[in-house]
């Protein structure tokens, strides 16, 4: 598990001594194959819990990893393309910070110790922003400077309640630690009112990097100004360990006795994301910008699911894994998009479906996979969580849940049919940027394996997502 | 002891507010250095026995170079090159943000009486000294306009932080401490490199400049 960290790192290092920019990507795709490797190698023969140990690999370390190491290998083999296109940019800084990216995100999903947990959140907001400037515009450099600032201010939240909790269990015939397993164990014993405020403080701290509403408002801008590599390890890797770290305080929560305060939280914070999303998502004419209210909704629909309990928590954890996946074909493809036109406005694109004959009908299908149209994956997981909240009685919250999707299905469809629909022969063109395996191939690869989760669930994977939401009272 | 300990809490709390009205970057600048420099000895004035000298020895050496040297350098640095001296015009002017200021003591004051601490006896100010920096710090980030006078803000809320932290020098690993504020130093040296460039981009570190992005 050590290794499955310090590789991403070490050829992190190579990459920032490298001195050929034609090779350097080539350091990444090396990085993927490895961390793709390591993460079968552990699934394969999982290692045995210790006592007192700071790593594990848990179940929801397993659900979000395997998500996130095929969304960063096809992001790797995507890179090889775009960075060739890209020449005249140096690279160093991008390809290095994204190994390093990958390293904290692995800790972050491994980490039982919620100290660690933090270093390795601060971590990547450090690597990624420098990342959003990549294109080096006026524009970039207002992104990064937000989601630096944005991203810091709630990760120093964050830690004041990591204190708070530390707190907690520092009273008599508590844990004094913040290892997981020692908070959960000690239960009873932590102080209630101290466990209530460091709840609030981290969901507000993690839930900045997750992107909930209100704490969103860096998201359009990274995802509307970082390339399209980017805004897909961030959308489907990095927010889905911001959940992690969500769900394993929220496991601390309940163990203390104030889970129902903090069910009533995580609804709020998920139907308001979704309910702004709706919002925001009608009319949006930058298709990147849209893809970032799409991922403001899926966080609350994450939030929501884990909130309701039951088969719906199940089913959230199955989405982790739906939303990842398919923000990496829009993502990718989007870039294609952006990149063929020289723009990200439906003012001036149009006709991608014939002018790039793979990314165009791959955006139009990562869209209906997103907004949960059969068969793909996405469908099944929103209507496992839909299903719990009906089932359980929360009428209000299921009606709610649909209206909102409803509205984003409409508003993202008339956005992503102008993009998509239509001649191209009077947009922008940008030479040399047409389709290629290498840009192409990889979105496609992720559609494929997001369409296959709707048809067919492979009893493993339906085990692991009942195993993880068992860890916060939920389950099939 | 207490006295002097009582002293620099109640110092600290001073600084925030002086940060509050202040228009003056370099004096800005100098007090955040001097809030750090308070924050130093603050793990040495509260040791109690013996068996964490090392501990703490080496978390107040930490912080005294860290907050009260390397950052406020790096800051001073930035100005010059920026060649800026004060902030014109926030975007919550000074006596609002004293009495917001003031609001923030007040209620750290009530939410820290009603919290009884469960770790037993800890200095009655630490905790409100700790919450009122946190709110001065995100009230400085969230009035102010220019880029370094919200890095500013970043430091005094991270001193905040660390206040609070002091709570936990017996619970928390060393490992845990110095990964907080290795943190910090590289926030605060990623931030002065994107200033760099805001800086060379607009002509200015004004970040109202910053607003091509909105819907």
């Amino acid at each position: 598990m050590v290794l499955l960290i310090a590789a991403p790192l070490a050829l992190a290092l190579v990459a920032f001594a490298m001195p050929s920019a034609r090779r350097r990507p080539l350091v990444l795709l090396a990085g993927a194959l490895v961390h793709a490797a390591g993460v079968l190698a552990l699934l394969a023969a999982p290692p045995p819990a210790r006592e007192g140990a700071w790593l594990a690999f848990d179940p929801l370390a397993r659900v979000t990893l395997l998500t996130a190491t095929a969304l960063f290998l096809a992001s790797a083999v995507y890179a090889q393309g775009y960075l060739a296109r890209r020449a005249d940019r140096d690279n160093r800084v991008f390809v290095g910070g994204l190994l390093v990216l990958l390293s904290a995100m692995t800790t972050v999903a491994l980490s039982h110790h919620l100290g660690l947990t933090w270093v390795a959140m601060e971590a990547s907001t450090l690597s990624t922003a420098p990342l959003i400037y990549f294109n080096q515009n006026a524009r970039s450099l207002e992104a990064a400077w937000k989601y630096l600032l944005i991203g810091s201010l709630g990760i120093a939240l964050a830690l004041l309640g990591t204190f708070f909790l530390a707190l907690a269990g520092a009273g008599p015939g508590g844990p004094k630690s913040l290892l997981v397993e020692d908070l959960i164990a000690a239960g009873g014993a932590l102080s209630r009112p101290w466990v209530r405020a460091a709840f609030v403080f981290l969901l507000v701290g993690y839930g900045t990097k997750m992107g909930l509403a209100p704490l969103h408002s860096w998201k359009p801008d990274a995802y509307g100004e970082a390339p399209g590599i980017l805004g897909a390890l961030l959308a489907g890797g990095l927010t889905n360990f911001a959940f992690v770290s969500v769900v394993r305080v929220f496991q601390v929560t309940i163990a203390a006795g104030e889970g129902a305060f903090a069910r009533d939280a995580l609804m709020a914070l998920g139907l308001l994301s979704i309910g702004l999303a709706a919002v925001f998502v009608v009319g949006q004419r930058d298709f990147k910008r849209m893809l970032a209210y799409s991922s403001v909704e899926h966080m609350g629909i994450l939030a929501i699911g884990v909130s309701l309990g039951g088969a719906a928590t199940a089913g959230a954890f199955f989405h982790t894994m739906n939303n990842g996946l398919t923000k990496g074909v829009l993502f990718l493809s989007a870039g294609n998009i952006h990149r063929a036109f020289g723009s990200k406005s439906t003012d001036e694109v149009h006709g991608a479906g014939r002018r790039l004959p793979l990314s165009g009908p791959l955006f139009l299908a990562g869209f209906l996979a997103i907004t949960g149209s059969p068969p793909f994956g996405p469908f099944f997981s929103e209507f496992a969580i839909v299903n719990g909240a009906f089932g359980a009685g929360r009428y209000w919250v299921g009606g709610l849940f649909l209206a909102f999707l409803a509205v984003i299905f409409v508003g993202m469809a008339a956005t992503v049919l102008d993009v998509v629909q239509g001649d191209p022969s009077d947009a922008p063109r940008v030479p040399g940027t047409g389709d290629s395996w290498l840009t192409a191939g990889p979105p496609l690869a992720l559609m494929l394996v997001v369409l296959a989760l709707g048809v067919f669930l492979p009893a493993g994977l339906k085990d692991l997502f009942g195993a993880a939401a068992a860890l916060v009272g939920g389950g099939w | 002891m207490t006295n002097l300990t009582d002293l620099v809490f109640i110092l600290v709390v001073v600084i925030d507010f002086f940060l509050l009205a202040s228009s003056r970057l370099g004096a800005a600048i100098r007090a955040v250095a001097t809030q750090g420099a308070l924050l130093a000895a603050l793990p040495l004035l509260l040791l109690e026995g013996g068996h964490q000298v090392g501990h703490v020895l080496l978390l107040a050496a930490g912080a005294l170079a860290i907050k009260g040297a390397l950052i406020p350098w790096l800051m001073f640095r930035a100005i010059r090159e920026a060649s800026i001296r004060r902030e014109m015009e926030p975007i919550v002017g000074f006596v609002p943000s004293m009495v917001l200021g003031g609001i923030g003591v007040a209620l750290a004051f009530a939410f820290s009486s009603r919290l009884p601490l469960p770790g037993g006896e800890a200095h009655p100010y630490l905790v409100p000294t700790a919450l009122s920096t946190v709110w001065a710090g995100m009230l400085l980030v969230v009035s102010r306009k220019k880029a370094v006078n919200q890095v500013l803000g970043f430091l005094v809320l991270e001193n905040g932080v660390y206040v609070f932290g002091l709570l936990l020098t017996g619970i928390m690993p060393v490992m845990v401490e110095a990964g907080v504020l290795l943190d910090l130093f590289a926030a605060v040296f990623v931030m002065g490199i994107v200033m760099f460039h805001i800086n060379r981009e607009f002509a200015s570190l004004d970040t109202e400049k910053l607003s091509a992005l909105k819907d």
